[in-house]
């Protein structure tokens, strides 16, 4: 049982309205809330979810920009706020870097190389990746929901090269590779067998010349080819030192979105990360096992996609769910 | 006294000053040349130093503390009134923007009708230890690089008398530096500056062997004399052995290690403070007693620097000592005093080796600029720095009256705190800001706008920034002008924090063990993990203090929020609210706390930050800190506070409070 210390719960259907209004102190609550792990917290973001999700979806992007560490993400990020401040899109970035799994401290510095204007439209959150592996914490999906809510942009940035990729790929609607030239990190990358799972793929540093261009073409030539009609990932070459390539990247994400669209792919992408990640949030409580009382993996994701009942709601019912078949009294987690 | 004339010259004495305003300073100035100091140090505020006229926002609360305001050629004028230019040695600590400094010197001795030829003095000019310690940088390292060999090779033309870098291992050792890494990472510096010297092309092949004899250095000299005895000795070998080497340069004389020294400021401390003196002149014997590796410069800190600006008489105090030192004594009438000495020999040759192995380390690297780029540099000096405050936390490291031999009588020095140091003038910065108000008003705009166009023009290409820099001089452009049309050219940099190290050691302490306890109960208690952003708000770019409790609560589980140095107070009230935090750190170390806490706490008040907690840590006079506390600052800690464990435990109690959790109390 976890003590609840005295504090003030907001009421999470104004709240969720207030985020909706792009009210900054209301998505930094909203944003606490989904961190919280005390039972009177998740009851809240539960509420605070539904509310969001019975809203009209918006024109919104989630785009995930994952790479190594030094591949230059969060210059990118910052070069590309610009363009969207520029043509009036509003910016929601959520940055996470890595734990420490001694202590479970961190160090989140994203913010120090997004250098922009005091901006209201624009919003950073750093997040710790809490030893997940992948690079993503759990709270990471229901804040992007959150920010998703709030602003016409949101960014998902993440460390790593492998895992963290197919975990980004997993919350966002458009997910972005950045590689270093002449790094190894573009060998790295081919041999790690997961070329299909970036949207787009980004050779930072283009100011090197000759050094970027060849990874660049190193990139290209392992992309697979795609039948007619499906998405051909390309590769851009951006400096976010001199600005090259950085609107031609801004508009590749909007094609990627576009594509999505048109062929209605948006929503059923949606709600299969929906799903995947309230699977993975009961995999990691109940262990598979669990997961088989519950008729197994693939029917549960058959059953959450019929359905539209936002995660949070349909997690507790789930966790409830399994944890009456094992016989033991609902409620807390210890 | 026959013997007198065999003495050997004594080294440049001066002391390291500028406060409020040019008039001021050059009052100051004029009374310690008459008590016998032979050389102009000039400190310039921050806002001066990064390129911003005093009536910016950034400046706000910075103008004249840590030294004086320039904001253009009628200040400078005003600075070395009444001082002959072409009989000075003036030292100038200013890197970003030295360029436009120094084209403010040289127009000052234009209209003194001063021969530029005549002109001698330094600028500081190393950009990449601002990169990494001290904080001042502007550009990013391409440009900056660009400026300084522009300067490099201007200087050797123009006014051949003029060290136009002084590379500092100064700032390294404050940052944390070993004396290997302060010997390696300086001569690596050095190297970095006379490569893109000899890439850029400005100097004839021929003339390059006299650009190498003008490259002078800035070191610290700390508590460990003989240590800092052998790293002197060593560095010398070193500079010799490399431009030999590696230039060709076949004249000794021009291959010597020149430099200059303020003795280890940072390592003053505020208890106990009359016992700075003892220190002050220990670590000066480290760099006078050797002739052969003498300095050519010395500057002393005043006893008292750690408690606030020194006064006239603090400073003659310190002026005194090298002149005791210099005429008193019978030292300067030796040569040197330790050749033959086996022990001095042994570990000047274990220094240099060690220095050598991390030189090469670093030109595998590709050089100093891709290590500092990289963040190698940082990350190692902030380790050696963690590892140093460890050896001081477990006692291996004695520091008198700090860690040991607390108890003290007390002080008639400074009994009556307040009177123990000098008063910065609060109306300096008000005053500052009229007068360039009514400057930017009666000079010709017409004027100003052609100089800004030719700048403009030098800076897009590859013309030397110099001539256009002194024509904007002349033409009465302000230091804000000319910051602002490079910026928009070069661009800003932000330097890596070097704070992404991994320091778990093995066997964690059982004290760390119960605060890595506590912070966990407390982000149980709170629902998530507990939350630090620790800012550095202003223009002080001494970033070392925020890095180790930004580090340290890292390792005690707290997740922090670290965005490096100069940010304002909205950023830094937006970040607060922005990334959810439980409690905000600021760090301010050039006398601002007030001004700039207040303002932060303003600007969190109006996001609706009013219940989470605010510490602050910097060099505060006691009087400061009960001000700070009544404006509803948590927590204050000054340099006397060296536990980083308790300090750290009181965070946790803090959030706590703030949170209407119970206290756990002190960290046993």
């Amino acid at each position: 049982m976890i003590p609840e210390a005295p504090a003030y719960w907001p009421d999470p259907a104004a709240l969720a309205d207030a985020v909706a209004l792009r009210d900054r102190g209301a998505i930094a609550a909203a944003l606490n809330l989904l961190d919280d792990r005390r039972q009177e917290a998740r009851v809240r973001a539960s509420v605070l979810m539904n509310r969001l999700a019975a809203r009209p979806s918006s024109g919104a992007h989630v785009i995930g920009i994952t790479g190594p560490p030094g591949s230059g993400k969060s210059s990118l990020s910052s070069a590309l706020i610009g363009v969207w401040r520029e043509a009036g899109r509003t910016v929601g970035v959520l940055a996470v870097d890595p734990s420490s799994p001694r202590t479970g401290g961190a160090l989140l510095g994203d913010r120090i190389r997004m250098l922009r204007p005091d901006d209201d439209a624009v919003f950073i959150r750093s997040l710790a990746s809490r030893g997940e592996l992948g690079g993503l914490s759990p709270e990471a999906g229901p804040m992007s929901l959150v920010m998703l809510a709030a602003f016409d942009v949101v960014v998902v940035e993440t460390v790593g090269i492998g895992q963290s990729e197919v975990d980004v790929a997993e919350l966002a609607d458009t997910t972005c590779c950045v590689v270093q030239p002449a790094s190894g990190d573009a060998v790295q990358f081919l041999k790690s067998g997961i070329m299909e799972v970036p949207d787009l793929f980004v050779v930072s540093k283009a100011d090197l010349g000759v050094l970027a261009e060849r990874t660049a073409r190193e990139l290209k030539g392992a992309i697979p080819r795609k039948p007619e009609g499906e998405w051909a990932a390309n590769v851009t070459l951006v400096s976010a030192t001199t600005g090259t390539g950085v609107a031609e990247l801004a508009r590749g994400f909007d094609a990627h979105r576009a594509w999505l669209d048109a062929g209605g792919q948006l929503g059923d992408r949606r709600r299969r990360h929906q799903a995947r990640w309230i699977l993975k949030r009961l995999r990691e409580e109940f262990g598979v096992h669990g997961i088989e009382r519950l008729g197994g993996g693939d029917g549960l994701i058959k059953e959450l996609l019929r359905e539209r009942v936002p995660p949070l709601t349909r997690h507790e019912e789930l966790r409830k769910r399994i944890l009456s078949l094992y016989g033991s009294p609902e409620g807390e987690r210890t | 006294m026959s013997d007198v004339k065999k003495k050997a010259p004594p080294w440049l004495m001066r002391t390291y000053s500028g406060h409020s305003s040019a008039r001021q300073s050059n009052d100051l100035y004029r009374t310690n040349l008459a008590k016998g100091q032979t050389g102009l140090s000039i400190a310039f505020d921050l806002p001066t130093q990064t390129g911003y006229d005093a009536d910016h926002p950034l400046a706000r609360g910075e103008v004249g503390k840590v030294g004086v305001p320039i904001a253009s050629v009628e200040d400078m004028v005003a600075l070395l009134e009444a001082i002959p230019l072409g009989e000075m040695n003036t030292s100038m600590t200013i890197n970003a923007t030295a360029a436009w400094l120094l084209a403010l010197y040289v127009a000052v001795a234009d209209r003194q009708g001063v021969e530029r030829k005549a002109l001698r003095g330094t600028t500081q000019n190393d950009i990449l230890k601002e990169y990494l310690s001290r904080g001042t940088y502007i550009f990013p390292p391409a440009p900056s690089m660009r400026l300084t060999t522009d300067m490099v090779a201007w200087t050797s033309r123009e006014i051949p008398e003029f060290n136009p870098t002084n590379v500092c291992s100064y700032h390294l050792q404050e940052a944390g530096a070993t004396p290997v890494q302060e010997i390696a990472y300086a001569a690596a510096s050095g190297l970095a500056v006379l490569d893109a010297t000899k890439a850029a092309g400005q100097v004839a092949p021929g003339d390059f062997a006299e650009v190498v004899g003008r490259i002078s250095f800035f070191v610290n000299a700390g508590i460990r004399f003989v240590e800092e005895c052998c790293k002197m000795r060593a560095f010398t070998r070193l500079w010799d052995e490399l431009m030999e080497t590696r230039y060709g340069v076949q004249d000794p004389k021009l291959r010597r290690f020149r430099y200059g020294v303020q003795v280890n400021s940072l390592g003053l401390t505020e208890a106990q403070p009359e016992n700075n003196v003892q220190r002050i002149v220990i670590e000066m014997l480290a760099v006078v007693l050797s002739k052969d590796a003498r300095a050519r410069a010395v500057q002393l800190p005043a006893w008292n620097e750690a408690l606030g600006l020194p006064r006239p008489w603090d400073q003659q105090w310190a002026l005194r000592i090298q002149q005791v030192i210099a005429h008193e004594t019978d030292l300067l009438e030796y040569g040197d005093i330790f050749n033959g000495s086996p022990v001095i020999a042994a570990k000047t040759d274990a220094l240099l080796q060690g220095a050598r192995v991390e030189l090469e380390r670093v030109e595998q690297m590709g050089g100093m600029i891709a290590a500092v780029e990289s963040g190698y540099v940082k990350r190692e000096l902030v380790r050696s720095h963690m590892e140093r405050l460890r050896a001081i936390e477990r006692g291996d490291i004695t520091i008198v009256g700090v860690n040991r031999f607390q108890e003290t009588a007390e002080s008639p020095l400074t009994g009556r705190a307040e009177s123990a140091f000098l008063k910065v003038d609060h109306l300096a910065e008000r005053e500052q800001i009229e007068r360039l108000r009514a400057f930017r008003a009666r000079r010709i705009s017409d004027d100003v706008a052609a100089a800004l166009r030719d700048l403009t023009d030098a800076a897009r290409s590859t013309e030397n920034i110099m001539p256009a820099s002194i024509r904007c001089a002349h033409a009465g452009v302000t230091t804000g002008e000319w910051g602002d049309v490079l910026r928009k050219i070069f661009g800003e940099y932000r330097a890596p924090t070097g704070i992404d190290i991994s320091t778990s050691v093995p066997g964690v302490k059982d004290r760390e063990q119960a605060l890595v306890e506590r912070v966990r109960k407390t982000g149980q208690d709170l629902g998530r993990p507990l939350k630090m952003l620790v800012g550095k708000p202003g223009l002080d770019g001494h970033s070392n203090g925020a890095e180790q409790i930004a580090v340290k609560a890292r390792d005690a589980g707290f997740e922090v929020v670290y965005d490096g140095i100069r940010l304002t107070p909205q950023q830094i009230a937006t970040a607060a609210l922005e990334e959810g935090v439980h409690v905000v750190g600021l760090s301010v170390l050039s006398g601002s706390h007030m001004d700039l806490v207040r303002e932060i706490m303003d600007e969190m008040r109006a996001r609706g930050l009013k219940a989470t907690p605010v510490v602050v840590g910097g060099i505060i006079p006691a009087e400061d800190v009960s001000a700070l506390r009544t404006m509803g600052v948590a927590a204050v800690y000054t340099p006397k506070d060296a536990d980083l464990n308790r300090i750290i435990g009181e965070l946790v109690d803090v959030v706590r409070a703030a949170q209407g959790l119970s206290s756990f109390g002190l960290l046993a």
